[in-house]
């Protein structure tokens, strides 16, 4: 039991749960799921299929995190990889075509993996902090975005490029599949090599890492290209979820979003140790925060007061030292006969 | 070979304009090019079809041909960014300045200042809280007017049935959300017609679909009617209403505000049921109270351009001569 309760991932998972029970007593309907035409529907089956992009960004953020890096430019790079490969479709004769779809995708993500090997070169090469760095991508990159689509809303009609956030595959949405890859794939890169420990050396003390023979300049670089890169996919998500690259509100706060589902996770700003069990878990529980929102009927005005209060909560209850706090307050108070209750 | 040419001539007159604010008030001289209004125009951002719609109308009015020199600024719905643009409007020292203004309140200091260095200002498509002495004219629609067409559309059509309905609200605080939410409460006021829910949906695709989803697990089929204050919301909300097994048009009546292209075409094609227009194409009128007000003549302080209204067969009949 003892060890149940210190293992890291006890407090952030009692947390989404204790929002999925609150949920399901405000309406039992949040719990049920239900087959529609071969497909599982409920507000559950939601959750999983609206949290893709965010996990995709989130795990690229965890990596980059644990570097004691932060990289605040993935809104911008979902927009321009949305944009890239909507444009692309939306030029071609032939937008149902899988190939096109293909080479839009491929197109869309390359561009973002050239986007985060630019916020790599500026971090690890030129040695600019990290906020500024991606700062300046997070500004710009809308704004490029915005050039490609010319301004507009740029809509498509395709049916492959549609399935990738709207299709289902053995009853469950295919965009959790690509959720679920993405996890596997970070997993087993940072916790199957020596990859993961590498770069939680780098975060933990770049210098001693160094003189330890870590190559710190790589790895760094490599985060912020995977960050791109999966930002990429999500932008792709994001354009196929409502068929249009809308330049401006394409991952608009998702930085902030999925620092938030990193730390409510476990891994420490302060970069070193990352867990990507805690920020799977973290994705889930913004996602859920987001859905109980609705399900509460809190008033759209007083919604982001409803969000932070939750998220101060969430964060409270996970902090070591205030458990501790509490622990020693209820020893204080609790009436002066130990020994005759034992 | 032809845009090199019109490069040229754009230069030209680039340079012409600017020779023309340094002799500020010499006799210009040459052709049209010195006598350019130069325009600070602040838009909100490109949030939706209506918006670019609305942004290429006010580029078109107040192009180089017509006698303006416009300095355009898009503040990707940030307040902070937009009274930012305007500031910087101000030292630039512009004849004119056009604001589109992303919410109501927080515009007296930024007004006063522009009054003190004596531009006069117009406002475009919203309003603000600010006393109306602080600009020169407000151009726009009348956003509670619309609520009201739709709303005594849905009390035309289904008073008395005990229907059940739901609102995809406009960002929260700005005047078309406001206005248009109690334009419709006014017109549905003493009806059976059940409100079930109003969530805010930020007037984006993605924002409409969120939300519609989350109703639709939050009350299954008791939705009877959607009331979206935009198009691309209710075009978001499209999709979830398909995924949770539902024909929108017929199980889940669908009343939207704007008339984009993309609204027209789903009301054209039988998933939307009613629209009521937003006309986005507010520039020639901006133009000419422009031209009015920095040549000192008086003008109204309200000018609004009339809206209308579409079904599903209008739209089909309208679709094909739509300018946007």
């Amino acid at each position: 039991m003892k060890k149940i309760l210190r293992h890291r991932m006890f407090w952030p998972v009692i947390a989404l749960l204790a929002l999925i029970v609150l949920n399901t007593i405000a309406r039992p309907s949040f719990i049920s799921i239900t087959v529609q035409n071969g497909q599982l529907y409920g507000a559950l089956i939601d959750i999983l299929r609206n949290s893709a992009p965010l996990m995709l960004v989130s795990l690229g953020m965890m990596i980059v995190i644990a570097t004691r890096g932060i990289d605040l430019s993935v809104g911008a790079i979902m927009a321009v990889s949305g944009a890239v490969a909507l444009t692309i479709i939306a030029d071609s004769p032939s937008p149902d075509d899988l190939g096109t779809v293909l080479v839009a995708i491929l197109v869309g993500v390359l561009v973002s993996l050239l986007l985060g090997i630019w916020n790599g070169f500026l971090v690890a090469v030129v040695g600019v902090q990290p906020i500024i760095a991606t700062l300046v991508l997070m500004l710009a990159g809308r704004g490029v975005a915005l050039l490609i689509t010319g301004g507009f809303i740029t809509t498509i009609n395709s049916a492959p490029y549609k399935f990738m956030a709207q299709g289902y595959v053995i009853g469950l949405p295919f965009a959790f599949f690509v959720s679920i890859a993405a996890i596997v794939i970070v997993a087993l890169i940072e916790r199957r090599t020596a990859l993961g420990v590498l770069t939680e050396a780098v975060g933990i003390n770049p210098e001693a890492s160094r003189l330890a023979g870590v190559r710190a300049r790589g790895i760094i670089w490599g985060a912020y290209a995977a960050s791109g890169v999966l930002a990429g996919f999500a932008g792709i998500l994001y354009t196929s979820n409502i068929m249009a690259a809308d330049a401006n509100a394409a991952g608009l706060y998702i930085e902030l979003y999925a620092i938030l589902a990193v730390v409510l996770g476990g891994t420490s700003l302060a970069g070193g140790k990352f867990t990507v069990a805690g920020t799977v878990v973290g994705v889930f529980t913004i996602e859920t925060l987001r859905s109980t929102i609705l399900f509460l009927g809190v008033p759209s005005a007083v919604a982001p007061l409803f969000l932070a209060i939750v998220v101060v909560i969430v964060v409270l209850v996970q902090s070591q030292r205030l458990r501790g706090a509490v622990a020693k307050l209820a020893q204080a108070l609790r009436p002066k006969k130990p020994e005759v209750a034992r | 070979m032809k845009k090199i040419l019109a490069g040229v001539a754009l230069a030209g007159a680039v340079a012409l304009a600017m020779t023309g604010c340094a002799s500020d008030g010499g006799s210009g001289g040459g052709g049209g090019g010195d006598d350019l209004i130069t325009v600070g125009f602040a838009q909100t951002g490109s949030e939706s079809g209506w918006r670019s719609a609305n942004t290429e109308s006010l580029k078109t009015a107040l192009s180089e041909e017509n006698g303006f020199k416009l300095v355009f600024n898009a503040a990707d719905n940030k307040q902070e960014a937009q009274i930012a643009a305007v500031r910087s409007f101000i030292n630039q020292g512009v004849d004119a300045i056009v604001i589109a203004p992303i919410t109501v309140d927080g515009w007296d200091d930024v007004l006063t200042e522009a009054k003190d260095a004596g531009i006069p200002v117009i406002l475009e498509d919203r309003t603000v809280s600010a006393s109306d002495d602080l600009y020169a004219s407000w151009v726009g629609l009348d956003f509670e007017k619309e609520g009201e067409t739709a709303g005594t559309w849905v009390k035309d059509n289904f008073d008395g049935q005990a229907q059940n309905l739901v609102v995809l609200e406009g960002t929260t605080g700005s005047s078309a959300a406001l206005d248009r939410a109690t334009g419709f409460d006014k017109a549905i006021e003493g009806t059976d017609i059940n409100v079930l829910d109003s969530q805010t949906g930020d007037f984006t695709r993605d924002g409409g679909k969120k939300v519609m989803e989350g109703f639709l697990q939050k009350y299954g089929n008791q939705i009877n009617i959607l009331f979206a204050h935009n198009d691309d919301m209710g075009l978001g909300a499209l999709d979830a209403i398909t995924a949770a097994g539902l024909v929108p048009g017929q199980d889940i009546k669908i009343v939207t505000i704007d008339a984009v292209h993309d609204g027209m075409q789903a009301l054209a094609d039988g998933k939307f049921n009613y629209i009521v227009e937003c006309n986005p194409l507010l520039g020639e009128k901006v133009a000419d109270l422009v031209k009015k007000v920095v040549a000192g003549d008086s003008v109204e302080k309200r000018e609004i351009v009339p809206d209308q209204s579409f079904d599903q067969d209008q739209a089909k009949e309208a679709l094909p001569t739509r300018p946007y």
